[in-house]
């Protein structure tokens, strides 16, 4: 149970509409970079493999392959470092921790399509 | 804990504490009043007055409030030149520009426990003949005849009730104030279970 108090801290912090998607998507998660006192915005496309904690310290893991080489990147849901989540394509899996996408090579490593997105899912998608 | 983020986006883990409204329940004064100290007493959280005695409902009146669960004295150096019936909240430390606390609780009680656990100890070996005994502190000290001191030292570590002590942490940043709801957010952790009664001072060794 969360204490009252650190309930009220949370909501007067947290992201207010935290991204929309599952695990299994694909998704851009638009980070904002800061170089001296210019800010631009980098996206990092994968599959999001994972989601853990509550609140404020929840997180997610995205994966993707660059150079050949698996990456994984965790990112706090609401950390104020994500200037969005973009939905790229809506995937369909039976597992909560897609941690056996690792091990996959090639056309194993490909998520199947998911058929039905909800309506939060779609305003994210545009 | 929480946590918040900062405006560049960095994460800080934060405890949160409700400090006060502390009314001042009592003022003592060098000369003024018999103590012969100087002090403040803050009372903090209502309790019903079913649950007081009639002596601290009393008391609570003086200071024109209702009687509270919990009264602490807070010594200090020079005379108080807060008066009966004061309300103390965040904004002292606001007032005072405090970048770093000092935060004095008791720990969580942790029961009954060895020496490996209650103090790190090492223990004994898990073999080479050991016997029964890997767990144990190993020698607390020389045989000495009657009259010749004591064997085992005072304040020789052993083992005991561990936790349930009181604490201070120093030196925590000063995170973030909310005089709306008087909390404090205290950078990292703090003495005691969740729901316990802290004291918070302004860091006496930082600035």
């Amino acid at each position: 149970m969360m204490h009252p108090l650190i309930k009220a801290v949370e909501q007067a912090d947290r992201n207010e509409n935290p991204p929309e998607f599952r695990i299994g998507d694909t998704v851009s998660v638009h980070v904002r970079i800061i170089e001296g006192n210019k800010q631009r915005i980098q996206p990092y496309t994968g599959v999001v493999i994972g989601r853990r904690g509550k609140g404020m310290g929840e997180t997610f893991t995205v994966r993707r392959i660059v150079n050949n080489e698996g990456v994984e990147r965790i990112f706090p849901l609401h950390s104020p470092k994500i200037a969005k989540v973009e939905l790229v394509r809506a995937g369909h899996v039976r597992r909560a921790k897609l941690y056996y996408l690792r091990d996959r090579v090639g056309k194993a490593r490909r998520v199947k399509d998911r058929k039905r997105i909800t309506k939060g899912e779609a305003v994210a998608a545009e | 804990m929480t946590r918040v983020y900062t405006k560049e986006g960095v994460a800080v883990p934060v405890t949160v504490i409700q400090a006060g409204p502390c009314p001042v329940m009592q003022v003592k004064k060098v000369g003024e009043t018999p103590d012969g100290y100087n002090a403040v007493q803050l009372g903090f959280e209502d309790n019903k007055p079913h649950r007081s005695s009639l002596a601290l409902i009393g008391h609570a009146a003086k200071a024109g409030t209702s009687p509270k669960r919990f009264l602490r004295e807070i010594r200090l150096e020079d005379a108080p030149t807060a008066a009966l019936g004061d309300v103390w909240t965040v904004e002292v430390f606001e007032q005072a520009g405090t970048r770093y606390v000092d935060v004095i609780g008791t720990t969580k009680g942790l029961g009954y426990a060895g020496v490996m656990r209650r103090y790190g100890f090492g223990g004994q070996p898990a073999s080479h003949g050991t016997e029964r005994k890997h767990r144990s502190p190993g020698g607390i000290g020389a045989n000495a005849p009657r009259g010749l001191g004591r064997a085992v030292k005072k304040g020789k570590r052993m083992s005991g009730h561990k936790g349930h002590d009181r604490r201070t942490v120093k030196n925590q940043q000063l995170v973030r104030v909310d005089k709306e709801n008087h909390l404090l957010m205290v950078r990292g952790v703090v003495p005691g279970p969740n729901g316990g009664l802290v004291i918070v001072r302004q860091a006496k060794t930082k600035a």
